[in-house]
């Protein structure tokens, strides 16, 4: 009972390490796709002002 | 060529992680008195270095910055920042869920634990002042300050368990006692878990690098756009 407690703990610590991390990933990825995009648009408008 | 090698560490890092992940659930047994649970020490202690070292880049940074002024520093150091948090994070929650097991508690303040809470809490607030700071040389000079500040709190976190009698566990690897305190399987397999740890947030700082490089083109951006 005790090792099977002990080992469902050792799940735990493990998941949440990798959960930790791979929240961590998304949210950088995320952030990433929103500074291209704001990039990408800023640069158009630029780009729009410097034609006329 | 920085994508080639960014994507190269990454492969890397996988790789070992993977490897480790096998030996350390297949391969490693298990300790006589602790069990299974013994098992979170190869992420706990690499996370736990991972973060000191990252603090200790940042940092650095953050003292370069201050006397050079130049704000491709402030950004390392917001980018190490930011990563290290992340497996300072991980330090607090597998350190908790190990304690549970082991003092039969989630928590209990002592010195090393309650030294790594504030460490979180240093950091966690150094990147809130980064977000309510608009302006970018006011900003870099706030946080540089603040990060250095907040190194001494790291210097606490790694002395802690030798200057207080703690509930945690004193120094194990022989890099601080000298040998002797632990089996040495168990040891190097702490290392190369590092390693992977270390290539891993290697790769998260270049991608955050180059966000910081991306807000720095928005920002200059913006002002063309104004100035139009």
């Amino acid at each position: 009972m005790i090792e099977a407690r002990n080992f469902a703990y050792m799940f735990y610590g493990f998941t949440a390490a990798w959960v930790i991390l791979a929240l961590y990933v998304v949210t950088i990825a995320r952030r990433e796709s929103k500074l291209k995009q704001e990039l990408a648009r800023l640069k158009n408008i630029v780009e729009d002002r410097e034609r006329k | 060529m920085r994508d080639k090698v960014l994507y190269g560490i990454a492969i890397l890092a996988a790789a070992l992680l993977a490897r480790n992940l096998y030996l350390i659930f297949l391969q490693l047994p298990d300790e006589a008195a602790q069990g299974a649970i013994y098992r979170i020490i190869y992420f706990h202690v690499p996370s736990a270095i991972t973060a000191m070292l990252g603090f200790m880049v940042a940092g650095a940074a953050s003292g370069i910055y201050l006397g050079t002024k130049n704000l491709r520093y402030d950004a390392v150091a917001a980018a190490v920042t930011e990563v290290s948090l992340a497996f300072a994070t991980v330090v607090l929650v597998t350190g908790s869920i190990w304690a549970r097991i082991i003092w039969g508690v989630w928590w209990t303040w002592d010195a090393r634990l309650t030294s790594m809470f504030v460490c979180w809490l240093l950091y966690a607030g150094y990147l809130m002042l980064r977000s309510a700071v608009e302006e970018p040389t006011q900003r870099a000079k706030f946080s540089a300050v603040l990060s250095l500040f907040a190194f001494t709190d790291v210097i606490i976190v790694w002395k802690s368990i030798e200057w207080w009698r703690n509930l945690h566990p004193g120094p194990v690897l022989s890099i601080r006692t000298g040998g002797g305190n632990m089996d040495p399987a168990m040891e190097s397999m702490i290392y190369m878990n590092l390693l992977a740890l270390v290539l891993f947030a290697t790769v998260l700082v270049m991608v955050r690098m180059r966000q910081e490089e991306m807000r720095r083109e928005i920002s200059s951006l913006r002002q063309l756009a104004l100035a139009q």
